[in-house]
């Protein structure tokens, strides 16, 4: 509910009950102190046995990536599962994954920031860590994969010995460009969006070493409104310049494959299809967090039905994007009448070696959604979850199939290889789950979850004309009315 | 080193609700103060207008900052991927950034190629506007400072929770001890409260 709103519906509206009222988005009427308690709280309680279960697996997994990294640096690159002609399986498959989860972060800050969606203040501030941490994944697998990972400065544009730069007309080079400007800008807006809380948590911590620290990062924020006001115009900025970058990011991660010839890879459909699979996959990823997060640290009266609700929608939508992505594509091959394409297409869906994974691809990110036109499956946290994990394995295999499947079969029958994945892939894959979700315990542990300023500036009294009788004309008892009914939906 | 020396920073007062803020703030301001601030634990819809503060300049500084990377992009990609720069008569600039074009995969390396750098060039105007609005923003706003004499008051560690504070400084013309204070009390604020800087 718009803070707005509440006054202008409750102005046109003094008869029996709306049909259309809308949903609040902080349930049983909490007050300021009660988010800014219940929130940090969380930081600053002890951590339920339940973080410390999740988190010291992490870290050993954390620890078994960077094992299989040694390993690989020490041994050559051959312990890896690519021969040719697969020269690009895992590792990028895993990148173009982790990338893509790293996208919902920012739709959801800035994207639905701009289109005033009030929505996202419970779920941006998690989402947008997720989407720092899961760059953070992504980012390895490509720096191993150059091969000989201690040249990997030559990514960056700074001339060579022999004063040869980079290739600037290469889709890998836009990658960097895309994906470390991408990585920094989201660091930007993450630490603004931060600003204000880490504010409250200074103030609430006794004098001491945490005080200190978290007083340095909040920068002397005091909440002026002199303040206030320059800043939302930076975090507006920020969710402009954010909004084409995070579509531009993907689109240049599909660069990678739709500038090349090789069939099945140079089509016009990768970027809008890449840039919907992105937004459902880190939606799904989303979810797949904060459920899990709402329910051990209490948090339902913030991350209410209407929220899970809202994001299952989304999946829905792109999810549904991504199936009209993966018919077109077949329909192209066919429709091209180009002999190479539609093999590729056969061999991927039809009759290849490696079909299984098109299944599960198709299946669980075309058909699992579908429930969620279903009132009762948005609303049943089981079936959410499920359907969430459906999507993560299923963008996981959309990858798969677009990389490994295609290479398998290349232009030169000869030279067909099916290809295995050895232990070290998957447990260097493995192990960037365990690094993922250790981030993530940490950012629980030691940061506001959900960002208590925007949360509490959604709320029905926060709204300077709340309770306006001069200006607007409104009675107090219409107020009162508007707001029980509000509750008793609510407790319904 | 404290010394018993104290100037004072101003009246602070506090408010129970934004509701009353909001009417405090456009009383303030019509009374003609300039000096002085609302203090809130969010950002209040409509308060610039109640406290007359002009729109924030910073989309300015962010334009500059994105031509600024645009033109970084152009020239770092022209200059060491085509003769462009000697195409117009400017070869000495290559000459002084001592570059030369690389040709790979038998790509043209006139001005033409232009297209393929306009993804970098998109992703450095990004990146250049997102760092000028960062440092933009705490320039216009004058952070990071390690101290603030309203920190002293310890009724305002209260503001990034639920309290919602007008400050008055005394470096307002219109500043007086006993004016001021009354001022804020007959607005209705609470717990008037002088606040002193140490020097």
């Amino acid at each position: 509910m718009e803070a707005t709103a509440t006054t202008h519906s409750t102005e046109a509206h003094t008869g029996p009950a709306r049909i259309l009222d809308r949903e609040p988005l902080v349930l049983n009427n909490r007050s300021y102190s009660w988010i800014s308690n219940r929130i940090c709280g969380i930081v600053e309680n002890k951590q339920p046995l339940l973080w410390w279960i999740l988190f010291v697996p992490s870290v050993l997994l954390t620890g078994l990536t960077a094992f299989c990294f040694t390993y690989l640096i020490s041994t050559g690159v051959g312990v890896w599962g690519q021969k040719q002609p697969v020269a690009w399986a895992w590792d990028i498959t895993n990148f173009v994954f982790w990338i893509g989860i790293g996208h919902a972060g920012t739709l959801i800050s800035a994207i639905l920031f701009l289109t005033r969606q009030k929505w996202r203040t419970s779920v941006n501030r998690a989402a947008e860590a997720m989407t720092l941490f899961a760059v953070m994944c992504a980012g390895l697998f490509p720096a191993f994969h150059v091969g000989r990972v201690w040249m990997v400065w030559f990514l960056a544009p700074i001339p060579n010995a022999n004063a040869i730069w980079q290739n600037f007309k290469s889709p890998l080079l836009w990658d960097v460009f895309a994906v470390s400007t991408y990585f920094t800008v989201s660091v930007i807006f993450w630490y603004i969006g931060l600003i204000p809380d880490l504010a409250t948590l200074r103030d609430r911590c006794k004098p001491g070493l945490k005080k200190a620290l978290y007083g340095i990062f909040a920068l002397g924020w005091r909440g002026a409104n002199r303040h206030w006001s320059h800043y939302e115009t930076a975090y507006m900025l920020l969710a402009a310049l954010s909004t084409p970058l995070v579509l531009s990011v993907h689109s240049v991660v599909s660069f990678d494959f739709a500038t090349s010839i090789v069939p099945g890879w140079h089509t016009t459909i990768f970027p809008p299809y890449f840039v919907a699979g992105a937004i459902f996959g880190g939606f799904a990823m989303v979810l797949t967090l904060m459920i899990p997060v709402s329910k051990i640290y209490g948090l339902s009266d913030l991350i209410t039905p209407k929220h899970i609700d809202n994001m299952a929608k989304v999946i829905l939508l792109t999810g549904t994007i991504v199936g009209y992505a993966y018919c077109m594509e077949f329909f192209i091959a066919y429709y091209s009448a180009n002999k190479y394409e539609l093999q590729t297409f056969q061999l991927r869906g039809l009759y290849g070696p490696s079909t299984w994974a098109y299944y599960f691809m198709f299946g669980f990110n075309v058909f699992s959604p579908q429930l969620f036109w279903f009132r009762w499956c948005r609303h049943n946290l089981v079936v959410v979850m499920i359907v969430c994990m459906c999507v993560n394995a299923g963008m996981w295999f959309e990858r798969y199939v677009i990389i490994a499947t295609t290479l398998e079969r290349h232009l030169v029958p000869g030279s067909w290889r099916v290809y295995e994945a050895t232990w070290v892939d998957k447990f260097t894959f493995l192990g960037t789950f365990g690094m993922f979700m250790m981030l993530f315990l940490l950012f629980l542990r030691f940061l506001p979850v959900i960002a208590i300023g925007e949360v509490k500036g959604v709320l029905p009294q926060a709204n300077p004309h709340f309770n306006d009788h001069d200006e607007k004309g409104v009675q107090e008892e219409d107020l009162m009315n508007y707001a029980d009914r509000h509750v008793a939906k609510a407790s319904a | 080193m404290s010394t018993t020396l104290k100037r004072v920073h101003g009246f602070l007062a506090e408010f129970d609700s934004v509701q009353d803020l909001y009417h405090a703030a456009e009383h303030v301001r019509d009374a003609g103060y300039q000096r002085w601030d609302v203090h809130s634990p969010f950002p209040i819809h409509g308060m610039d207008h109640a406290m007359g503060v002009k729109r924030s300049k910073l989309p300015w500084f962010v334009f500059f900052g994105g031509i600024t990377g645009t033109t970084v992009a152009f020239t770092l990609q022209t200059l060491t991927q085509t003769t462009f720069w000697g195409d117009i008569g400017l070869g000495f600039l290559q000459k002084l950034a001592e570059t030369y074009p690389t040709v790979v995969q038998a790509k043209p390396t006139h001005i033409w190629t232009l297209p393929a750098f306009f993804p970098v060039m998109f992703e450095l105007t990004i990146l250049f506007s997102a760092f000028t609005t960062l440092f933009g923003l705490l320039g216009l706003i004058g952070l990071p400072r390690l101290n603030h004499p309203l920190f002293v008051s310890k009724r305002f560690a209260k503001f990034s929770d639920d309290g919602f504070f007008v400050c008055i400084e005394a470096r307002d013309p219109k500043f007086s001890q006993e004016g001021t204070k009354s001022f804020l009390e007959k607005l209705g604020g609470k717990n008037v409260e002088l606040v002193e800087d140490e020097i």
